[in-house]
């Protein structure tokens, strides 16, 4: 019964989204705020009917109820509880079910907590629009409500893999992610309808662009996190297709952001702007269809299946299509009036665009090349990640090179004297941190003490503009720190959250090392200067697997530090092995250890590895989300503080 | 001329489509053969338990045959069997097999319980003929014409439609097709 | 006998961990090269994993091949010459310079290009755009003050 009901809300879900796509529309045109007014309603009944919809979806694999085909498909009743959960979202049909729940909640949050002007109303209809097509997809392509008869005993199981903490919020970040830029993409094609695409429109757009921009960075490294401490040896990005399918977005997506806080300042690249929005969400709907028609193989790839594939690229072709051309027609028409230097804080801004635009074409070619070819020739190749670790790091080596300098510019004219004056100290502590670098690297990797360089001249210049701009060696220096715009400290913890991802990942990705041998009890493994002793290996049983349990005891020139668990799993259900591999971590960097096959003769496989640096990327991660917080949170002028000699007022 | 630079995302998005639309037809796990009529490697392997004669490169020359990959951990094989038990007893063209990364006597345990359809059978434990054949997977199979080149490669098991209206046409074109030099 | 039981399960199933201690050769360099050559093949049974990463049987083997090139003496390239000759450009990870494969070599060149030429024609049309902004007018302003 529970199904039924499901589907029923879910069909109901998506007439209300048809309404919230049309009545918008109608009421702009026809000035009729009833009309608006009940767009807004269905806008939040919508979001009620698709909760409703998930949630017995979601009841039906809690309760294990195997005539419902998706539960049958993707569960089993030795699966422990909280993984039955978030199993919904761990397959195809209930992913996109978690993706049209999440259109509809920022619909409805739109509605009951947007501003209530006509281009908001029109924004809404678009992703009512949206909200239609994609309903349409699961009912007629994906439908997660299907019965099966008779009803097996038990299900099939889910993916060891997917049974983890971390890859179980990975999902819901990444669509809050993609969902959010369906947001900026309606705005910017409600903005274009209506011919204004100006300050008033970015001061509303922004706020989405950097929610859902923040969204996917965590949506990203939740999933490089995930990979790094699942797979087993320590990989945390591998170019593989649908990781690229998260990464352009988000590219675009850092574009877009930037792009937009010159539109909202300065007036500036009105028509760029528009455009980024529309491509970044495209970005987003093209990834879609890489994960779930099965034109690429992928380790991630959910289902290969054409149908389903042309139903995606319908949907690719009607609103990218529309949208791009609404741009082509409506785009020539948006003049920005406002001029600005070269050298300028809106040239800084303009060359972030264009890098990180170039970054993320380069990553679209490599990554669809393979199609493109064999649709061209029928021949077949791979671009794998030695590809993109080849063409990717120049563009991000150019971002870290200029992104203090253009940060630190002023607006319509800058002074690349007064700039150099504020950044150098920065400068200086790149060059010893990366001769410093260099000489520990040496002679593993040159270029990866050049990347420190550039990386900590990246966060040491955000850090030194912060500290010259509140003269933090003046009195009431606190005062001027706590009286900062909200935008501004935004976008120094960002900048500084991006230098720190950079070293993580230089550290992590071009450092490490690493050593493969056989052990018994009482051996130790030496690694990039630690030393690791196996204790013992014990069996042990899971609520679904069987394991293998290692303790070494971990020591580093002769000090003793820790004791760490290696972990082999068996699923039996699945056939599958996992490792869980024991990691310790601290600022230098991560000591990685793994337990593998069992050699009657030798002992045990150990693998372990030295990775530098690895936790830097995950508080990057954390600090560039917390400086988007910020700066969604909003800008609200600071009274000047009432304190005699520090009454100067902070100018944005 | 501003107007033209405005057209060209959505006419770069339109050829994109129509790209993506043709990827739908293409299944990007399948890898064409570099095989295809080029001499089969050369090889000589030892026959498996039960059998004595050696199976080599040279025993595919002169007449037309297939040969196909099997091991008796691979379920797909099971599937294969029967096809290649009745194939075998048409007669049309001897079936070589190789038993591919399979444990000692455990091909022949499996082809005692399900009868055995090769002329002969090489043991390829290692793995190291199949590398040479470029196999990716079992069963495949491939037709060998009588100058000892391989002219087809057949991924996955062989049904009966598979024998009927593909691979027994050619093997007959083959046989009867004069001497090339 | 659990550990028997997953022992001998996962000499047959896809699990055990990639590069095996008694794969490697005992010349630190040759092995050096293996490894760097591993990471640009790929497995051609796995989605998109390179040899040295995958725990796939075929991957074993293509390891312990590769090895086996190195130690009869062949070059890196004559290692991927030989596996090219067997599965084609797929087995690939980075793509050779070839016919097919200029345009994605020099992409990223050309789109750095095109990005430059952009900025550039747009950094001269702002220049020369320096007018004073229009000043809003009443209604705008009210309009703007609205949003507030």
């Amino acid at each position: 019964m529970t199904a039924e009901i499901g589907q029923i809300l879910l069909i109901f879900a998506g007439l209300a989204a048809l309404f919230q796509g049309v009545f918008p529309f109608l009421g702009a045109s026809l000035r009729d705020a009833a009309l608006m007014r009940a767009a807004r309603r269905a806008a939040v009944a919508q979001f009620a009917l698709v909760l409703g919809a998930f949630c017995a979806l979601a009841y039906a694999h809690a309760t294990s109820d195997f005539s419902v085909r998706n539960v049958f498909e993707n569960s089993h009743t030795a699966k422990p509880f909280i993984y039955k959960l978030t199993g919904v979202w761990g397959n195809h049909e209930g992913s996109m079910l978690l993706w049209s729940l999440i259109l509809a909640a920022f619909g409805a949050a739109a509605a009951l907590f947007g501003r209530q002007s006509a281009l908001a109303a029109r924004a809404l209809g678009v992703q009512g629009l949206i909200a239609v097509a994609f309903v349409a997809f699961i009912v007629f392509t994906s439908n997660p409500f299907l019965r099966l008869f008779p009803q097996p005993a038990d299900g099939q199981d889910l993916n060891p893999l997917l049974q983890d903490p971390g890859l179980a919020v990975h999902p819901p970040f990444l669509y809050l992610g993609y969902v959010g830029f369906s947001m900026t993409f309606a705005f910017a094609v409600a903005g274009l309808i209506s011919g204004r695409i100006d300050e008033a429109w970015a001061r509303e757009t922004r706020p989405w662009a950097i929610a859902a921009w923040v969204f996917l960075t965590i949506g990203i490294a939740l999933g490089s996190w995930w990979a790094y401490y699942e797979l087993g040896w320590g990989g945390f990005w591998a170019w593989d297709p649908v990781e690229n399918a998260s990464f352009m977005p988000w590219l675009a997506g850092t574009a877009l952001i930037h792009s937009i806080r010159a539109l909202e300042v300065r007036g500036a690249f009105r028509a760029w702007t528009a455009l980024l929005a529309i491509l970044s969400f495209s970005l987003s709907l093209i990834g879609t269809f890489l994960v779930r028609s099965g034109v690429l193989t992928s380790v991630h790839a959910f289902a290969t299946d054409p149908a389903r594939g042309l139903f995606i690229l319908f949907i690719l072709g009607g609103f990218i299509g529309g949208a791009l051309a609404l741009f082509a027609v409506r785009g020539p028409n948006l003049r920005s009036s406002t001029g600005f230097e070269p050298v300028s804080r809106e040239g800084g801004l303009l060359a972030n665009n264009m890098i990180m635009v170039a970054a993320c074409a380069t990553v679209f070619i490599g990554t669809f090349y393979p199609l493109f070819i064999d649709v061209a020739t029928g021949e077949r190749l791979s671009v794998g990640a030695p590809y993109f670790n080849a063409v990717f790091p120049p563009f991000m080596a150019a971002a870290l090179a200029i992104l203090s300098p253009a940060a630190s510019l002023a607006w319509k004219k800058g002074s690349v004297k007064d700039a150099m004056r504020r950044l150098a100290p920065a400068a200086a502590t790149a060059a010893a941190i990366a001769t410093l670098a260099a000489w520990f690297a040496w002679p593993k990797s040159v270029a990866a003490a050049l990347g420190i360089g550039l990386a900590v001249w990246a966060g040491a210049g955000a850090i030194s503009d912060l500290a010259v701009r509140v003269r933090l060696f003046e009195r009431y220096a606190g005062a001027r720190l706590a009286n900062l715009p909200r935008s501004y400290v935004a976008m120094i913890i960002g900048h500084v959250g991006f230098a720190i991802v950079a070293i993580g990942v230089i550290g992590a990705g071009a450092l490490k090392s690493e050593t493969i041998v056989y052990a018994r009890e009482g051996d130790t493994v030496s690694v990039g200067g630690f030393d690791a002793r196996l204790l013992s290996v014990t069996e042990a049983r899971g609520p679904n697997y069987e394991s293998e349990i290692s303790a070494f005891e971990v020591s580093r020139g002769g000090k003793l530090l820790s004791t760490l668990h290696a972990e082999r799993r068996f699923y039996p259900v699945r056939g599958m092995q996992t490792t869980e591999a024991a990691i310790a971590s601290d600022l230098t960097g991560d000591l990685y250890l793994t337990i593998g096959d069992y050699n009657v003769e030798r002992g045990w496989v150990v693998r372990a590895w030295r990775h530098p640096l690895t936790i830097w990327m995950w508080i990057g991660a954390g600090l560039i989300a917390l400086g988007g917080t910020i700066g969604v949170i909003g800008e609200r002028r600071r009274a000047p503080v009432r304190r005699a000699g520090a009454a100067e007022a902070i100018s944005a | 001329m501003k107007r033209l630079v405005f057209l060209i995302p959505v006419l770069a998005f339109a050829v994109m489509a129509i790209w993506f639309a043709q990827g739908l037809d293409r299944d990007p796990r399948y890898i064409p053969s570099m095989l295809i009529n080029q001499p089969a490697p050369e090889f000589n392997l030892q026959p498996i338990d039960g059998r004595d004669e050696a199976f080599t490169s040279r025993d595919l020359k002169g007449e037309v045959s297939m040969v196909n990959i099997f091991g008796s951990w691979c379920a797909s094989c099971e599937i294969e069997h029967p096809v290649l038990m009745s194939i075998a007893r048409e007669g049309v063209a001897p079936i070589y097999g190789l038993d591919w990364k399979d444990r000692p006597g455990a091909g022949a345990q499996w082809l005692m319980a399900r009868g055995d359809p090769y002329a002969k059978i090489g043991d390829d434990a290692e793995g190291r003929v199949a590398i040479d054949f470029g196999v990716t997977g079992a069963p495949e199979t491939f037709v060998v014409d009588k100058e000892g080149r391989v002219r087809h490669k057949h991924v996955g098991p062989i049904s009966e439609d598979d024998w009927r209206n593909v691979l027994k046409p050619m093997i007959e074109d083959l046989k009867s097709a004069p001497p090339s030099y | 006998m659990r550990r028997l039981l997953i022992s001998v399960l996962s000499t047959v199933s896809w699990a055990a961990l990639a590069v095996q201690p008694d794969e490697r050769l005992a010349d630190p360099a040759l092995e050096a090269r293996a490894r760097e050559i591993s990471r640009e093949i790929r497995c051609v049974v796995c989605q998109s994993e390179n040899i040295d990463d995958s725990n796939a049987p075929l991957a074993r083997d293509l390891r312990l091949l590769v090895r086996e090139r190195l130690a009869a003496g062949d070059s890196n390239e004559a290692v991927l010459d030989y596996l090219v000759a067997r599965y084609g450009d797929y087995v690939l990870l980075k793509p050779r310079l070839k016919m097919n494969t200029i345009m994605l070599w020099v992409a990223p060149l050309f789109v750095a290009a095109a990005a430059a030429a952009g900025a550039l024609l747009a950094l001269r049309g702002a220049k020369n755009r320096n007018l004073p902004a229009p000043a809003l007018t009443e209604e705008e302003r009210d309009a703007l003050k609205r949003l507030d």
